[in-house]
């Protein structure tokens, strides 16, 4: 094992570090300076966490690479990183996108380079921070951090409504923060001054005050997911944002919000859970089946595509609350999936606006003709998005589907329906963008993706393929993770 | 034992009040503009005051002066902290007074009076001592914000805010009488030792209770006595806002310490329901009518009140926690305060406030450096970790569950959230829109490196809070709980 037994703070101090250096470069004129140090940064980022995934031992659900130092002694808050089977995979996520941001925006971003990757970077290593805290004050405080970096992402480097965008995305996921800060104070009191999430797992806690508990996490989480009546600024925050702005969104902060369930709502308040499970299922195939149709009628592809997401993100929370070990490790490997995915269609629609400046499919139309490789690459992951077998997308989809089955017929009827919308709205997309005569000059005049294009959508691809041929590599990590949550939260808390 | 080393606890008191006025003769001799003498040796003052306090520090609680005067651990800590704040709000203020001519020696001296009120109202353990102490403040800073004579805003601030204050000292005194009637003494520690033995007329002594914590919620500028705070924020010029809003609210907050939970606990469930209703329209009502604002100034007037409201939420839950987390608030309170005024005045220049929110414009594209530390301070008022202001909010919230005001909690936080949104405002003009003009910012080195320490502070704190936390608690634990 190499730095001892800190690898998790590596993870997530070594970015910031590196984001602060990036900074450091000052204005534009050390721009490329500050491209090479943040790749640096961003691909050592990455290999450090990969001994996480060769060193973790897959046959327990007990936290592993634990790190506790006092913290903050007047209130019992602690230093406490580790990582279980769950936690684990979205670090490695988080930390493999980061270098490809990085790449993306290696010429589009011409002003404020420097702060520009080093938001990302900063924001990388708080992420990291999210999914590795085991202290409940911990995990709010890189949880909160993480909003502001978005902040500036979108709000500095966005599209035309980047301030609405901006502001929209910052009050919307702060209002559900807040909610949640309350309620770990209540758990605080409640545990005797504790802030050990893993004490909160344990700690019997009456219904109500279960119930109340699960409605404010649910209000920070739905939020972040999200969920189908708070969904509305993820639209407008997604096509706002510059490219690695929407990447980084649909990659990885969506998958927070879906991580806080796992780790709060569902341990912390399991009754409150099985009886509120309704009323999540209803919320997750509104999404699932409302959100797709929404999806259809899209004619701005980033609309498209977050739409997509939240459609997605509904399956996840479908897998959640059907309580069965199908629909669980299905709904982690959708999400999984979903991010290599979306981030990918994401940075696809960035190569065309980049040279375009329109993302509306209507100024498309036949970009096969000028751009064969790109064309390639735009078949493979829109395929993954429709669920296509044989992609990283099938397997998590299918799985959740055979776990709503086993709870109840017409959740799979409902959830399965994604199949036939996803693959309509991508597709059909796909068809209008790539397919047909060349539609206008601005087409005509597209040159095929660069040698730096490739390498980002190659390692997708080969990523997204081999997730959906061997998926093994991914479940079995998270797999006695599951098992052992879903016997925990079967279990009652009175 | 000779007469002189008796008074030691207030050699501090003393010292200043010597150097006040021989900085007052001595400033007649100095000739060139700048005041540079003058200003070394009120900065010297200061420093003096700070290894005084320190060397006199003595543990446990020492009274002087027939119990007038009180010397104990909260009192070190918090004079410790005024001298810091004053100070640094002279380098703040010295290049901003100096192009508007009011780096007086006048000026400087004020400051210094009004830092001995201060010290008097925090070691005040005596109705009379603490409504002295109150006075030689008040008076300063009317006469402070009346200094730029031939500004009419300014005249008509300080107008304002002498008429309202000398109201509130009335109410104050009123209901000092009132306490006085009910219990024949004037000594805090025994207005409470009166109270517990019982007194006979308990309507006399809740209807003084009122009339105190009218004037006490005067002074801090809470809702529903905050109409002055806007308008003397606004209208006073920015260097003697700054002094308004840092180091007095630490003297206030020890006012109250001194008058309801040292004098007045045992009325605690008389004085802790006016407290929450003021809390909670005042967090209300600042935050809301924040959003409003186009004048910075008065945004950050809006801002203090509903922070204020936040302070008394910290009070009312009334056990050591929540005193400590009150204090902690009205620490971190003048910090983020002080770094906020100090950046409206750096972008000051002669003719040129920067007091609008327009100002703000492109901030980052003019310097990204500055722009960044006011990010932070913003951030850390409305109460985003890992700044300072979060843990603040947080410690407030515990200490409010933990008495059992949950709904209380919540309310908070939903009116944070709107706070959020001006904080956020400025964040904006900095980050997202263009600058109005490419004019190059005018920085002294001392301010721009004092700016610096102060933003990074608060993000160090916000870091790492808990021994700050615990001077807090501990101060205020070891004041209250030996006696």
């Amino acid at each position: 094992m190499i730095f001892g037994f800190h690898l998790l703070s590596v993870a997530i101090w070594l970015p910031i570090i590196f984001g602060v250096l990036v900074l450091a470069t000052g204005n534009d004129r050390n721009a490329p300076l500050a491209r090479v140090i943040a790749l640096a940064g961003g691909i050592l980022g990455f290999l450090v966490t990969l001994p996480l995934y060769t060193g973790f031992d897959k046959m327990t659900s007990a936290m592993q690479f634990v790190e506790n130092h006092d913290w903050v002694a007047r209130f019992n808050m602690h230093y406490h990183l580790g990582v279980d089977g769950i936690s684990v995979l979205f670090i490695l996520l988080n930390s493999f996108f980061t270098p490809l941001v990085v790449l993306a925006g290696w010429k589009v971003i011409e002003k404020r380079v420097a702060q520009y990757l080093a938001a990302f970077l900063i924001m990388s290593g708080i992420v990291n921070g999210v999914f590795a805290a085991l202290d409940a004050m911990l995990f709010y405080v890189f949880w909160e951090a993480m909003l502001i970096p978005m902040f500036l992402i979108i709000g500095v480097w966005g599209g035309p409504n980047r301030v609405y965008a901006a502001v929209k995305f910052f009050l919307y996921t702060l209002l559900g923060s807040l909610l949640m800060l309350v309620a770990l104070v209540y758990l605080y009191n409640h545990s005797g001054g504790s802030f050990e999430i893993l004490d909160y797992h344990a700690l019997p806690i009456s219904m109500t005050a279960q119930i109340l508990l699960f409605i404010a996490f649910f209000a920070a989480f739905s939020v972040k997911v999200p969920m189908f009546p708070v969904h509305t600024w993820l639209p407008d925050a997604h096509v706002e944002a510059p490219t690695g702005g929407s990447v980084v969104l649909a990659a990885i902060m969506l998958k927070v919000g879906a991580y806080g369930f796992l780790r709060f709502s569902l341990p912390i308040a399991p009754d409150a859970s099985h009886k509120l499970a309704a009323m999540m299922i209803a919320l997750s195939l509104i999404a699932v089946v409302y959100i797709g149709l929404v999806a259809l009628m899209q004619s701005d592809m980033k609309k498209l595509v977050a739409y997509s997401s939240i459609s997605h993100m509904g399956f996840v929370t479908l897998g959640f609350f059907i309580f069965n070990a199908y629909g669980m490790e299905g709904a982690l490997l959708q999400m999984i999936s979903h991010g290599f995915v979306s981030g990918a269609l994401f940075l696809v629609i960035g190569v065309l606006y980049d040279r375009v400046h329109s993302r509306q499919i209507a100024d498309y139309g036949g970009v096969a003709n000028k751009m064969p490789v790109f064309a390639a690459f735009f078949m493979l992951f829109a395929m993954a998005n429709s669920g296509l077998p044989g992609t990283s997308g099938f397997v998590g989809e299918f799985l959740v589907i055979l776990g709503a089955e086993k709870a109840n017929f017409w959740f799979a009827f409902l959830a399965a329906m994604t199949l036939v919308f996803g693959a309509a709205y991508t597709l059909w997309m796909y068809k209008r963008v790539i397919f047909g005569a060349v539609a206008n000059d601005h087409v005509a005049h597209l040159s095929d993706i660069t040698l730096r294009e490739k390498v980002i959508f190659g390692i997708l691809a080969l990523t997204v393929l081999a997730m959906g041929v061997y998926p093994l590599p991914f479940s079995e990590i998270m797999h006695v993770t599951v098992n052992d949550l879903l016997v925990h939260v079967a279990r009652t808390k009175f | 034992m000779s007469f002189l080393s008796t008074l030691y606890p207030a050699y501090a008191e003393i010292f200043l009040l010597v150097m006040a006025c021989t900085i007052l003769i001595v400033d007649l001799l100095v000739v060139n503009k700048d005041r540079t003498v003058t200003y070394l040796l009120v900065q010297f003052t200061l420093l003096g005051c700070s290894l005084i306090t320190v060397a006199t520090h003595e543990p446990g609680v020492t009274h002087l002066f027939h119990n007038m005067f009180v010397d104990d651990l909260m009192s070190d800590v918090l004079k410790l902290l005024s001298y810091l704040s004053v100070s640094m709000a002279l380098v703040y203020s010295r290049n901003y007074l100096l192009t508007r001519g009011l780096f007086s020696g006048e000026f400087m001296v004020l400051t210094l009076f009004s830092l001995l009120g201060m010290m008097v109202m925090i070691s005040a353990s005596h109705f009379l001592t603490l409504y002295l102490g109150l006075e030689l403040l008040s008076l300063c800073l009317y006469a402070m914000v009346a200094l730029q004579r031939d500004s009419a805003t300014a005249t008509e601030a300080a107008m304002k805010y002498f008429i309202l204050g000398a109201l509130a000292s009335g109410l104050l005194l009123y209901g000092m009488s009132m306490l006085y009637g009910a219990t024949a003494t004037l000594d805090v520690a025994g207005v409470s030792e009166a109270i517990k033995h019982g007194v006979p007329n308990k309507e006399l002594l809740v209807f003084g209770l009122v009339f105190v914590v009218a004037g006490l919620a005067f002074k801090l500028g809470a809702v529903p006595f905050h109409m002055w705070v806007p308008d003397v924020y606004h209208g006073a010029p920015t260097a003697m806002t700054m002094m308004i809003g840092s180091a007095p609210k630490l003297a206030v907050f020890a006012f109250v310490m001194r008058i309801l939970v040292e004098g007045l606990q045992p009325l605690m469930v008389d004085w802790s329901v006016m407290l929450m209703i003021m809390a909670i329209l005042s967090i209300a009502v600042g935050n809301i009518a924040a959003i409003a604002q186009t004048n910075i100034k008065r945004m950050l007037a809006f801002s203090s009140i509903a922070h204020m409201g936040f302070l008394l939420l910290g009070m009312l839950s009334g056990n050591i926690e929540g005193y400590g987390s009150a204090m902690f608030y009205a620490v971190v309170y003048v910090l983020m305060n002080l770094g906020a005024f100090g950046m409206i005045m750096l972008l000051s220049r002669e003719g040129f406030e920067a007091d609008k929110l327009e100002d703000f414009k492109g901030l980052n594209q003019r310097n990204p450096w500055i722009a960044f530390m006011m990010l932070l301070l913003m951030f850390s008022m409305a109460g985003i970790p890992p700044t300072v202001g979060f843990f603040a909010k947080f410690m407030v919230l515990q200490a409010i569950v933990s008495a059992g005001y949950l709904w209380l909690a919540v309310a908070a936080v939903l009116f944070s959230l709107i706070g959020a949104y001006y904080y956020l405002r400025i964040v904006k003009l900095m980050y997202f829109d263009a600058p109005e003009s490419h004019e190059q910012i005018k920085m002294q080195p001392d301010t721009s490196l004092l700016i610096s320490i102060n933003s990074l502070a608060v993000l160090a704190l916000g870091m790492m809070p808990g021994t700050l936390m615990s001077v807090c608690v501990v101060s205020v634990r070891q004041s209250f709980l030996l006696h």
